[in-house]
């Protein structure tokens, strides 16, 4: 691993430029061809990026009108635009249901994941904790090897979780590498600050809550992030451990019904709901319900890349 | 807080420890016990690779086998010998094509001056890689699908309709491409750190000497990047049996598992589905040891070749 941190992690060198130009001194300007070649480049993979999210969401508005005469299949400009889709999703029946389940999952999972995480990673950084170094070793071993699928599943059965929210949260709830890199971040606050807080005579509970979790706000927000777009894109655990369809969080909603694209009825959207809106409408509505959450997450998420997620980086 | 002197006292009486040490153990043992229960615990179920297990009878009842399940290994049972093949070559494509995109794009993206644009095409680029394989499967289907969106504009320019998904002889490629377009974005952040570390001197010395870009390029960028690109290959192969498992099993359906199956899905199909829990956990089992094996024999490798890797020697 240290390898990787030192590789990785560090102050960037300073950029000498020319004046009132952006470039380093080192660096004249390229020439028109490979700056075109370039902006062709670059662009092509910007929009292969954004078109899929554009076109998904200009279906899901896309009135019965808009799809016909695109031939039944997807839209870049609706024509007529009708948000009936996500009303017939989001006012009751199956849809619904599974984006509170996800939601619930989430939240109550992301805020165990990230209290387990935060305990053990500080244990086993303080130093001369008592059983840190087993305790590391096992945490280390989990990093190398996974115990495979089959015996996880028979675990999770012999506990008796088949079935329940809490398959979903358990297996998974303190991940090995988030607690490595948590604990190398709790080994780095200087240890001053601990020696002058105990000299004044604060607890190991006023350490921790009044000096080291205010300072470790921001590894707790890309970590917590972590978890929690886990959690909601979890889809082969639900696959797996949910039998029951009314359990089924957003990820095996949107395998059956866009994935596998089996038709969405009148009784699995909400009740009353006369005139369904078009299949494809409803099927990208649920693609975007979905999509959402991560792309309202994603901005807060950003702005710590460049700090502790060096080491996440490898791992994905 | 314990000062140095009193942890001398009592770093050998383990009560005092204890007590002095409770809320640490407090706050650490929920986590701990998570990693015992759903880590440790399973890592012991393999025992089953060894037995007929039978679910109703349980681990402790189950007969042992020895090594029966583990006949995979020498008699050549096709469906086996498919899925290695077809985990093989995956990992090769993929190694081959998606592996070195990031660093092209790294390169790229640090060739813009421009700080602002910079952020903005990489906050684009990095986002697939928080969607999940469901998401990604399920917009590839409403781009290339028969109904999807380059069909749709074919249609409309009376040409003929592509058949991408769902047709075997192009699985691989579908896969790979997928695999690009979710990660090779986020792949770059690492390269864009190693760049950014790289002295600017080294340019400054070489522009005055008087090489070009591609000079710079060939000289000093790469070659600083090579530790980093053997280490991100290193850590690779030690996943080389493990391919898109949720991106499999989402696609399987269509194409069969001729063409789809890997080592993954062979031990979901036969184990959870088909209930060969034996055999199944065997060849997860040999997976996993294979995996690790094949990280520690490259990172001695990499030292032979004067490289760190993963760890020092």
């Amino acid at each position: 691993m240290t390898t990787l941190e030192q590789a990785t992690i560090g102050e960037t060198t300073e950029r000498r430029t020319i004046p009132g130009s952006k470039r380093p001194i080192w660096m004249e300007k390229p020439s028109a061809v490979v700056q075109v070649l370039k902006f062709i480049a670059l662009a092509v993979s910007v929009l292969l990026v954004i078109i899929p999210f554009w076109s998904v969401i200009a279906t899901s508005i896309a009135d019965q009108k808009t799809i016909n005469d695109s031939g039944g299949g997807m839209v870049m400009w609706p024509k007529g635009i009708t948000f009936e889709a996500y009303r017939a999703i989001v006012t009751g029946g199956v849809v619904t249901r599974a984006l509170l389940i996800s939601i619930g999952i989430t939240v109550v999972g992301t805020l165990l994941s990230l209290a387990a995480t935060a305990g053990l990673a500080y244990w086993l950084s303080r130093p001369r904790a008592w059983g840190a170094k087993p305790m590391l070793t096992l945490v280390l071993g989990a990093v190398l090897f996974g115990p495979g699928l089959i015996p996880t599943y028979l675990t999770v059965k012999e506990f008796h979780l088949l079935d329940t929210y809490a398959s979903l949260i358990l297996p998974v709830l303190v991940n090995a590498f988030n607690v490595i890199v948590m604990r190398a971040f709790f080994q780095e606050l200087p240890a001053e600050l601990f020696e002058s807080a105990a000299i004044d005579g604060a607890s190991t509970a006023t350490i921790l809550f009044k000096i080291v979790l205010p300072l470790s706000k921001a590894v707790m927000a890309v970590i917590g992030l972590f978890y929690a777009v886990a959690y909601w894109n979890a889809f082969f655990n639900a696959m797996l451990y949910i039998q029951s369809t009314d359990k089924w969080p957003m990820a095996l909603v949107l395998r059956t019904y866009v994935v596998n694209q089996t038709t969405i009825g009148g009784d699995q959207v909400a009740a009353g709901t006369e005139a369904l809106p078009p299949q494809l409408s409803l099927q990208m509505a649920i693609l975007v319900v979905a999509i959402v959450p991560i792309l309202v997450v994603y901005p807060f998420l950003q702005k710590h890349f460049a700090k502790g997620v060096m080491i996440g980086a490898v791992k994905g | 807080m314990r000062t140095d002197a009193d942890a001398a006292v009592s770093v050998h009486r383990t009560p005092r420890r204890l007590g002095r040490d409770k809320l640490l153990l407090l706050l650490g043992l929920p986590g701990g016990l998570a990693l015992i229960l759903f880590h440790y615990v399973p890592l012991l179920g393999n025992v089953i690779a060894f037995q007929d297990y039978q679910p109703y009878l349980g681990i402790l009842e189950s007969s042992w086998t020895g090594l029966t399940n583990f006949s995979f290994l020498v008699d050549g049972n096709p469906e086996f010998i498919n899925a290695l093949i077809n985990t093989l070559v995956l990992t090769l494509i993929q190694t081959v094509l998606v592996f070195p995109v990031p660093l092209v794009l790294a390169l790229l993206l640090n060739s813009l001056a421009g700080e602002r644009l910079k952020r903005l095409l990489q906050s684009v680029l990095y986002l697939p890689h928080f969607l999940s394989w469901v998401i990604v499967v399920a917009l590839f289907q409403q781009m290339l699908g028969n109904a999807g969106m380059l069909n749709t504009f074919l249609v409309q320019h009376d040409l003929p309709i592509i058949h991408i998904i769902g047709v075997p002889e192009l699985f691989k490629a579908l896969i790979t491409s997928q695999a690009i377009w979710k990660d090779a974005g986020w792949g770059t952040i690492i390269f864009l750190a190693a760049l950014s570390r790289i002295d600017q001197e080294l340019y400054e010395a070489s522009a005055v000497d008087g090489a070009s870009g591609w000079q710079r390029l060939w000289n000093i960028t790469l070659p600083s990047l090579r530790g980093l690109f053997i280490l991100l290959l290193i850590l690779r192969l030690g996943s080389s049996l493990s391919v898109g498992f949720e991106q499999i099993i989402l696609q399987q359906g269509p194409v069969g598992r001729d063409a789809s199956e890997v080592l993954d899905t062979w031990v979901y199909n036969n184990g959870i589905l088909g209930g060969n829990w034996g055999m199944s956990t065997a060849v997860g089992l040999v997976k996993g040891v294979v995996g690790v094996f094949l990280v520690i024999g490259a990172n001695k490798l990499a030292h032979v070749f004067g490289e760190r890797g993963v760890y020092e020697k």
